[in-house]
């Protein structure tokens, strides 16, 4: 008993000084200690502490806070696996008597359970840590440091700033704890005529200077926009896209494409590349890069994915994300991805074409700034469809005429990735992913423009 | 559930409305793909979104502490947010956007998820596995089956006290068939269409093998199946479709606050104005939608708003004509134009904003064989497989697992990769008949995301099969 007071104690002290971690830690090793013979356990720990504002024509919609984590619990059992999560609360005696209690449950369940041949049995390896805190902007300095920038602009947008928390544990001794403040301003700048220009203002300290810089360079391109958009016809078209559109498509591949159940499972427009029916352009090459430190390195499972790893080299598949229970299932090898094979941390390589050479070499076609809304439209193909969005022109002799009406596009990677690719940009841009679904997303693409000789516009 | 009128006494901040919803929501989800477990995954998420109003401007809290120490600082610290937020409101609110109401819902269930073992439900979902596979060019199968069982209690500083407990089942099963680059995929009404409220009596196991038989059957025959020819022709779209035509061009581009413009950043905008409610042609005259939050078993049906207001059935569109938006109390408040129930948020760590709830589309009075024999030439579609529309929601393209060929009146042979575009209103106004209420069938989605910080809700689309002249329809690559 004493020694539990004690424990208490020393936990009630950490809650105060809010040293997550720590707490994750005690929290972990007292359920490893209560594991019986034969059993495993993984676990990973997911939380944010954020504030986030709303903002419409430059007012405030909606604002508040929010401060979330769950863990979740993965029991390995005589070949048989189930999982549990729970949301971890502030009061770690109350979060142990919940795990304790999901324990017990899961065993109770897991003997009910068929053989799972395919298990990822818990590794044995250095932990790591990395913890990153920054000079945010003061919770109670937000509002004014903000808004008074925005006034005079028809500016809508989410302010999304805080701590995020990512960790993975199992009963092998295997602790890894990634911890980072960062912030991120989405926005959107709309003319009356309904035109608009997107930013997204980013980082890990703040500096106001490098916001109303940032800002002030956003509304300049509004300027642009003051011609009448014009209404152009479907077919094909010299189109450049700008790094933010080509990091939509390149966000395509997550989902069916460069996983390599989905390829094994029939629903990946890799598959063609993977049978030599088809490769993309020389100028083409994608890796997964962790080496900016910005991402997490640590999958799920607790393994570290390789600090760089090639997908697609000068056009030709190189490696698929492969997760360790696919490499189990399909005979591979795994490269430590996540369980749902996603792409954490891409990078396109840059090519040769610098920025001013970009409308000289357009010549006759459109600037694609954005695009929105895709979706594969022929999976196996590689067709994917979608729409032009937000600081779209059209191009004549190498000058923009005026922007453009929203049309919609339909064509596939092999084209725009493979044969009609025919330049790449020099620049490359660090885009956050901005998605805020269930928590803030902590994944980060690098790349560069395109120059694509021929696209197909088709509504 | 924890006592959350000591959690609303207990705070002591000078604000002028202070409400607090909690929501336990806990997700089971079994899978086998290819006959072995590849789910048996249960997730809860426990917490309370405090709210409050101070000088014109609500802030939120939402907090996983469940003390009244926790709940108290979150309302302190929301209520500073609102101060200093206030200078900037784009709408100075009062109470009146958080009406008072005392009330209950329950999903309509008989059993419930104890009364089917893990090992039970695992065992129907390997049997129904092995009926997906009827051939060796069936690559992959799998089998899905989601239990929700989420859990609300709303109590405000203005006496409201709502307590809603939902029971959701979601049940997809899957088959994809290859032969070379040619790969067909058939699933149980489309991207996790099959979803309800309802117990675990819905798994009988005849039906479900009869469904698991049937979608591989038609998998395979997808690989032998003509392209989708290239075409304008008459369209005919099976419910399971309908679901994801009424979500994405009407549902969306209905919504208040996108009017209102508070999703340009996102989701994106609307071609409605707001000046076009009562007057507008949507559609024909024969497209009348609902906002139907009392259909018995459909996903979202529910009795109050996560602002507090009762939730009731209205017409949003009546004989083609625009009469109602997808506006809850704030919306209608800021745009005068007359909403529903539907101010919703995905879970205790959203604030609600406007969403879609049950929106159907009425039964007409055409069965399903006069809508197929009243077409000379046309295409018949079922199960959406690709999705895509503007920000204004405007152009979109849709996608579709399995097609018909329709000749003289007569379904003649089976298609692949079948695909059709159009514009929104255009479309509707070639809106030619509405299938009766022996086509009308139940559908939703628990995947429809929108708002900033983005938020994925659980909506539901019942609907006749229709007919629609005049398509852009084409295949595959």
């Amino acid at each position: 008993m004493p020694l539990l007071r004690a424990s208490f104690m020393m936990l009630q002290f950490l809650v105060e000084l809010d040293i997550v971690k720590e707490l994750f830690k005690v929290f972990s090793s007292k359920l490893f200690d209560s594991l019986l013979k034969d059993e495993t356990l993984k676990m990973t720990f997911s939380g944010e502490s954020s504030q986030f504002i709303r903002i419409n024509n430059a007012k405030i919609r909606q604002a508040g806070y929010v401060d979330d984590a769950d863990v979740e619990l993965t029991l390995i059992f005589n070949n048989r696996t189930c999982s549990r999560s729970f949301t971890y609360t502030n009061n770690p005696d109350n979060n142990l008597k919940t795990a304790l209690s999901i324990l017990t449950e899961m065993r109770d369940e897991i003997t009910q359970l068929p053989v799972d041949p395919y298990i990822v049995d818990p590794i044995i390896s250095n932990s790591t840590e990395d913890i990153r805190h920054c000079s945010l902007l003061n919770e109670e300095q937000v509002v004014d440091a903000l808004l008074p920038v925005m006034q005079n602009v028809d500016l809508v947008g989410i302010w999304a700033s805080g701590r995020a928390f990512r960790g993975a544990a199992n009963s092998l001794g295997l602790n890894h704890w990634f911890e980072a403040d960062s912030f991120t301003l989405d926005y959107s700048l709309v003319t009356p005529q309904h035109q608009m220009v997107k930013g997204t203002f980013s980082g890990e300290d703040w500096d106001q200077n490098k916001y109303e810089e940032f800002l002030s360079a956003s509304k300049n391109k509004l300027e642009l926009l003051n011609k009448k958009p014009v209404k152009i016809k479907p077919g094909s078209y010299r189109v450049w896209f700008e790094p933010a559109a080509v990091s939509d498509f390149i966000g395509m591949f997550s989902w069916n494409g460069v996983g390599e159940a989905s390829i094994q499972q029939g629903c990946s427009g890799f598959s063609k590349m993977r049978n030599n029916s088809e490769i993309l352009s020389p100028k083409f090459t994608l890796k997964e890069d962790f080496s900016s430190g910005m991402v997490p390195r640590f999958n799920s499972e607790g393994e570290i994915a390789p600090e760089t790893m090639t997908l697609i080299d000068r056009g030709k598949l190189q490696n698929t994300l492969v997760s360790s229970r696919t490499a189990a299932e399909y005979g591979v090898e795994s490269n430590m991805a996540e369980n749902g094979e996603f792409l954490r941390s891409p990078k396109m390589q840059s090519g040769s074409l610098s920025e001013v050479d970009i409308l000289p070499s357009i010549d006759n076609g459109l600037f694609i700034s954005n695009i929105h809304y895709l979706n594969w439209s022929d999976n196996p193909s590689g067709r994917i469809t979608g729409l032009t969005r937000y600081a779209c022109f059209h191009v004549e002799r190498g000058e923009v005429v005026a922007p453009i009406e929203t049309m919609r596009f339909d064509d596939t990677f092999y084209r725009f990735f493979g044969t009609e690719l025919e330049a790449v940009g020099k620049k490359v841009n660090i885009i956050p992913d901005v998605s805020t679904y269930y928590r803030r997303s902590l994944e980060v693409m690098k790349c560069p423009g395109i120059l694509v000789n021929s696209f197909a516009l088709t509504l | 559930m924890i006592d959350l009128h000591s959690k609303l006494s207990a705070i002591d901040v000078p604000v002028d409305w202070v409400g607090l919803r909690e929501v336990s929501e806990t997700t089971t989800a079994r899978m086998i793909r290819d006959g072995n477990p590849v789910l048996n995954d249960s997730s809860n998420s426990h917490g309370i979104m405090v709210e409050v109003l101070k000088n014109g401007q609500f802030a939120y809290y939402g907090t996983k502490d469940l003390t009244s120490r926790g709940v108290s600082i979150a309302a302190a610290k929301a209520a500073k947010l609102a101060e200093i937020g206030a200078p900037y409101a784009i709408y100075r609110f009062d109470q009146g956007a958080r009406p008072a109401h005392t009330g209950n819902y329950q999903s309509p269930f008989d059993k419930s998820r104890g009364s089917v073992s893990a090992g039970e439900i695992n065992e129907l979902l390997l049997k129904s596995n092995r009926a997906l596979k009827i051939s060796d060019k069936i690559i992959s199968a799998t089998s899905l089956c989601v239990v929700i069982e989420s859990d609300h209690h709303f109590v405000s500083s203005n006496e409201s006290d709502i307590s809603q407990d939902f029971f959701l089942l979601e049940f997809d099963l899957r088959a994809t068939a290859q032969d070379g680059n040619n790969m067909q995929t058939r699933t149980f009404g489309g991207m996790r269409g099959n979803c309800f409220q309802m117990g675990m009596e819905y798994f009988d196991e005849f039906e479900v093998m009869a469904c698991a038989t049937r979608i591989g059957e038609q998998a395979l025959e997808l690989l032998t199946a003509d392209e989708c020819p290239d075409e304008t022709t008459d369209l005919v779209i099976a419910s399971d479709q309908m679901m994801l035509q009424i979500h994405e061009s009407v549902g969306h581009a209905i919504e208040v606050d996108r009017i209102l413009g508070d999703e340009r950043n996102y989701a994106g905008w609307s071609f409605v104005n707001l000046k076009d409610f009562g007057s507008l042609k949507y559609g024909s005259p024969l497209m009348n939608i609902t906002f139907d939050p009392t259909v018995s078993n459909e996903f979202a049906s529910y009795g109050y708003d996560d602002s507090g207001l009762k939730a009731e059935k209205h017409h949003l569109i009546k004989d083609g004509t625009l009469m109602r938006g997808l506006g809850g109390m704030e919306s209608q408040i800021r745009s005068g134009v007359p909403g529903v129930a539907n101010f919703r948020a995905s879970s205790w760590n959203r604030a609600p904003i406007d969403r879609m709830g049950n929106i159907n589309l009425e039964p007409g009075d055409s069965s399903f064989n006069d809508i197929i024999e009243s077409v000379e030439h046309g295409i018949y579609m079922e199960s959406n497989r690709s999705w895509s529309i503007d920000d204004y929601r405007n152009k979109f393209q849709f996608g579709c697992e399995y097609a018909k060929l329709i000749e003289n009146g007569k379904f003649t042979k089976t298609l692949r990769n079948p695909n059709y575009r159009g514009i929104s209103s255009s479309f509707w106004n070639n809106l030619k008949r509405v299938g009766d209420s022996s086509t009308f069938q139940v559908y939703g989605t628990p995947n429809c995301g929108k708002g900033e910080p983005n938020q994925v809700i659980r909506v539901g689309h019942a609907s006749p099969a229709c007919l629609f002249h005049d398509v852009a329809i084409f295949g595959g690559a």
